[in-house]
């Protein structure tokens, strides 16, 4: 699988992508500035973390406007893969390639720690050799409260576009395992064609025995079974 | 007689209300009128007044720093930089420092403290280093202060907000309260980074007529008066001071990083120093003096953030995220491309000259014009007078009345405030991006951060107690040091340096200088016997306000180096019926014990004495265990004693234990006491550990099984369940601060 990850002034989950993409495809990821108007040909996409633009104004609206987005939607047209983490869901929802929108988390805080994720769907080039219910791996966010609309919300389930939910360890989804009072515990959601992938926790932090967990290295696994 | 000639001749404009502004004492005044052979002009005098402040010039600790042992095989820059380097082999390097931002987060907690951690993180990229990880100590007055929620909010928010933004883990740290705090909150930053041993970088200027660069952000009317303020205490009057504190800008400093790193890859650099305290004044004297030589500067060259600033503010301005460099002549296009790119300020400012002058010019006119050396080398150093405290009387262990309910007082010093679980605090800091996090808080007994694509790790931690400081300043120096020695030799990984953070009250209270006097004499002693060096450091003095001054805390931040990271070594219980092991002698030392504050109400009694080899000689023996593949898990013994680092390593583990204590002294007094050079341990091979402690001289005592019941218990003298402990535990600081 090429992979290419797109670095922004203020990204900085960039090279932690960049490892981790490294490690699991045994290929060296394109790392593409944000400037630039062309992308290398890749099957996938990576929107790192980090506070592209110091998140002024707000996260993700001002990287949604830089000048490589539109090669980068150009390329989720075409239905190449595209990841969005954290800030790079942020920036998904900003550029209208995902639905809603990330509010400041419940409790107005910064969040740092390991999640349980209920994987809700694996009929997904992101999910589908996931071979747990849950998977375990970091958040780091501010505004990681998903919202949308009722209508919109619902329409994500009935087309399967829910892909991770905020749970307990045992799996259970509800209000104590909700940690940012995220819409339905919605912590990753995809388009409706299944080639873009939004989501708040770090699957890149999880990749290696040393991270204490590597849940998140399936998620890139995922996608090179899924290509190959 | 020409414009340039006016400025500097014998000032009228000089009245003793300039002097006191400018924070010289009249006595400084003359010396410094003695050393120019003029008066200062006002802009000369407020740029000698910054130089000369406490803050930077070191003028009452001077003395007592040069005592430090700085040296050792493995120490490449000791201090005097900005910031200490030291070399962890394969020809890489761990640059560390700590720096106090007490004032400025005392008036206004959430900038004061983010740019805090901004500065110390510049002083470390400055040399070369990517920035790897970042720790802080933070001290606040007692719960029932009102500012303290205000004040802890504020600082956490503000640590949480830079760091995270720019994207360095911040991993470790210590939080306490105490009302000798109320009027003077502490708040210490240190960052660890990581560069190539050929790739560092000095602030030594060099060249007559190479060009001097200012890069970043640009300057503003922030922040002036800043180094000034930092060395005097408060009087009630800290609001008033919100204007001398500085912005921060976390996203300009993550651009500023990327742009240095980039340049540094290059063989463009002769100097660069960062733009910290007094800003401009400090960044081009000390480069300056550094390298001998002059500076000529050009202020209309300056990046200015407003209009018709005017030159003692350009100087005096602690605007952030600014640097200074001097380069090679010919790289000046590679720099200004690079800086341009990351879409940062980037500005020839005038040359390096050789006159040895700092000189300024501002439309034209030549401004100031003085020997480096006055404002640099020539600052007034202090032998202040001191007294030591009185000995506080030993206190005996039969003394200390035994507890009617051993579970109850678990729970109580479990959930007070000093020993409460601080996840409320550092889950608004984000430990694991760089994604070399292996033990962020409360996992290990140290911060675990692998030494990016390698097996290696580094091991760091910062500790102080000062509570023993009080009591005994020459025993708190010593313990705050050996506890760095020990949190870090529990990882497995060998202490090779410490960076000191000395925050104290006036300097010109003999009895305040007396702690710090002591302190640094028992910091020497530890750092020797240890072969444990300083390598770099800060000074806080006059937290004071309306004459009362804090507890002192002369905090260590240590730095340790692993090579297998497979082996590095965590807290938490791994396994029901593992053997826990006691090592170290344990003689039930209650005095200024966390026990005798918080369940007797008692602040008093000599603290426990810290024997430098037994403390080495058992740290030693702690790190081979663990080289051998013998613990399966390994704690320190502080605060709280005993039974507190066994709670700590239950609860983190979330499996029981159960103790059964032998010993000739009161049982309380076991669990509780403070004794030093002790370390909790659990083994599936007891009779090898035994062996091999017996072989070392080290005492190794089994004093229970880990259990499958989840609760703890002593005999039949304690018995709880880890779920309740961990409500107390957990509860106490969201409670405080959401209710």
């Amino acid at each position: 699988m090429k992979s290419a990850v797109i670095v922004f002034p203020g990204s900085n989950c960039d090279r932690d992508a960049q490892v981790a993409l490294r490690q699991i495809t045994g290929q060296e990821p394109a790392m593409v500035w944000h400037t630039e108007s062309d992308l290398p040909k890749v099957d996938l996409v990576v929107l790192p973390g980090g506070f592209s633009y110091g998140d002024y104004l707000r996260c993700g609206a001002m990287a949604s406007h830089s000048n490589v987005m539109k090669a980068v939607k150009d390329h989720a047209e075409q239905g190449g893969l595209l990841l969005g983490i954290c800030n790079g869901f942020q920036i998904l929802v900003e550029s209208h390639l995902l639905p809603g929108a990330m509010l400041t988390n419940k409790k107005l805080k910064f969040i740092s720690r390991n999640v349980h994720l209920k994987v809700e769907n694996r009929d997904t080039p992101f999910s589908k050799s996931i071979t747990g219910e849950t998977i375990r791996i970091p958040i780091a966010n501010h505004d990681g409260c998903y919202f949308a609309d009722d209508a919109t919300l619902d329409q994500l389930e009935q087309n399967g576009q829910v892909v991770f939910r905020y749970c307990d360890e045992t799996g259970a989804v509800n209000d104590n395992a909700n940690v940012n009072g995220s819409l339905r515990n919605i912590a990753g959601i995809c388009n409706d064609r299944k080639n873009v992938l939004g989501m708040m926790p770090h699957p890149e932090r999880a990749v290696d025995t040393y991270h204490g967990g590597t849940d998140g290295a399936e998620l890139f696994k995922s996608m090179v079974e899924a290509l190959a | 007689m020409t414009m340039a000639a006016k400025n500097l001749e014998n000032s009228s404009d000089i009245s003793p209300q300039t002097i006191k502004d400018s924070g010289l004492t009249i006595e400084e005044y003359d010396l410094l009128n003695a050393q120019l052979g003029r008066t200062p002009n006002p802009l000369e005098l407020a740029i000698t007044g910054a130089m000369w402040s406490e803050h930077c010039s070191y003028k009452s600790s001077k003395k007592w720093l040069k005592t430090l042992p700085t040296e050792a095989p493995h120490v490449i820059q000791g201090p005097g930089e900005n910031a200490g380097v030291i070399d962890i082999g394969d020809g890489q390097a761990a640059i560390f420092k700590i720096e106090s931002h007490n004032s400025p987060s005392f008036i206004e907690p959430f900038q004061g403290a983010a740019t805090g951690v901004g500065g110390i993180l510049r002083d470390v990229f400055t040399m070369g280093a990517r920035p790897v990880a970042n720790l802080n100590a933070l001290r606040f007055g007692e719960p029932e202060n009102k500012l303290t929620r205000h004040l802890l909010s504020g600082a956490v928010a503000g640590i949480g907000s830079y760091g995270n933004c720019v994207g360095v883990p911040t991993v470790g740290g210590e939080v306490n309260f105490h009302k000798a705090y109320n009027g003077n909150c502490l708040v210490n930053c240190m960052t660890v980074g990581i560069a190539d041993t050929d790739k560092i970088f000095y602030a030594k200027a060099a060249g007559v007529g190479n060009p001097i660069v200012y890069v970043g952000s640009k300057t503003g009317r922030d922040g002036i008066g800043g180094a000034t303020m930092s060395s005097e205490g408060f009087e009630d009057d800290a609001d008033a001071k919100r204007p001398t504190v500085q912005v921060g800008d976390p996203f300009t400093e993550k651009l500023l990083i990327e742009a240095c790193l980039e340049l540094m890859a290059e063989d463009a650099i002769i100097a660069i120093q960062d733009m910290g305290a007094a800003g401009l004044t400090s960044s081009t004297v000390e480069m300056a003096s550094k390298g001998e030589v002059g500076v000529e500067i050009d202020l209309d060259k300056i990046p200015a953030r407003e209009e018709n600033m005017q030159p003692h503010e350009f100087m005096l301005s602690e605007s952030q995220e600014r640097m200074l460099m001097v380069l090679k002549p010919g790289s000046e296009n590679k720099a200004r491309a690079i800086f341009e790119k990351w879409e940062l300020d980037f500005s020839i400012i005038e040359m390096v000259t050789d006159t040895k002058n700092l000189t300024l010019t501002w439309r034209g006119e030549t401004v100031a014009d003085m020997p480096v050396d006055v404002i640099v080398d020539n600052a007034p150093e202090y032998d202040r007078d001191w007294v030591a405290p009185k000995p506080q009387t030993t206190i005996k262990a039969e003394d200390i009345p035994e507890p009617s309910d051993y579970a109850d007082t678990l729970v109580k010093l479990m959930s007070c405030p000093d020993m409460a679980s601080k996840r409320w605090i550092y889950e608004q800091y984000d430990s694991t991006v760089m994604a070399d996090t292996f033990a962020g808080p409360g996992k290990a007994a140290a911060a675990i951060v692998r030494v990016h694509g390698t097996q290696k790790a580094l091991a760091m931690t910062t500790d102080c107690t000062p509570r023993y400081c009080y009591a005994d300043p020459f025993q708190g120096g010593a313990q705050a040091v050996a506890e760095t020695y020990r949190n870090i030799s529990a990882t497995g990984a060998k202490p090779l340096a410490i960076t000191n953070n000395l925050n104290f009250g006036n300097p010109e209270r003999p009895e305040i200088m007396g702690q710090f006097v002591g302190c640094v004499g028992g910091m020497r002693n530890a750092c020797e016997e240890l072969e444990y060096p300083v390598i770099s450091g800060n000074v806080s003095l006059y937290n004071e306000t309306s004459g009362k001054g804090i507890l002192p805390a002369p905090v260590i931040g240590g730095v340790g180096v692993m090579q297998d990271i497979t082996k590095a070594m965590t807290l938490n219980f791994k396994a029901a019926e593992d053997t826990i092991v006691l090592i170290g002698e344990t003689a039930g030392w209650m005095g200024s014990s966390l026990y005798l504050r918080e369940i007797e109400g008692q602040e008093k009694g000599a603290p426990p004495p810290v024997d430098l080899a037994t403390e080495k000689r058992h740290a030693d023996f702690i790190r081979l265990s663990i080289e051998e593949e013998l613990l399966t898990a390994a704690h320190d013994v502080s605060d709280g004693g005993l039974l507190c680092a066994v709670a700590d390593m239950a609860l983190a583990g979330n499996i029981g234990a159960d103790l059964q204590i032998e010993s000739n002294i009161p049982l309380h007094t076991f669990l509780f006491g403070e004794d030093q050079a002790r370390f909790v341990v659990t083994t599936q091979n007891t009779d090898a550990l035994l062996e091999a402690a017996a072989q070392a001289g080290v005492p190794a005592t089994v004093i229970g099984k880990t259990n499958a019941s989840g609760t703890l218990t002593v005999g039949t003298d304690l018995a709880t369940d880890l779920a309740a402990l961990r409500t107390a535990h957990e509860g106490w600081l969201p409670n405080y601060m959401e209710n």
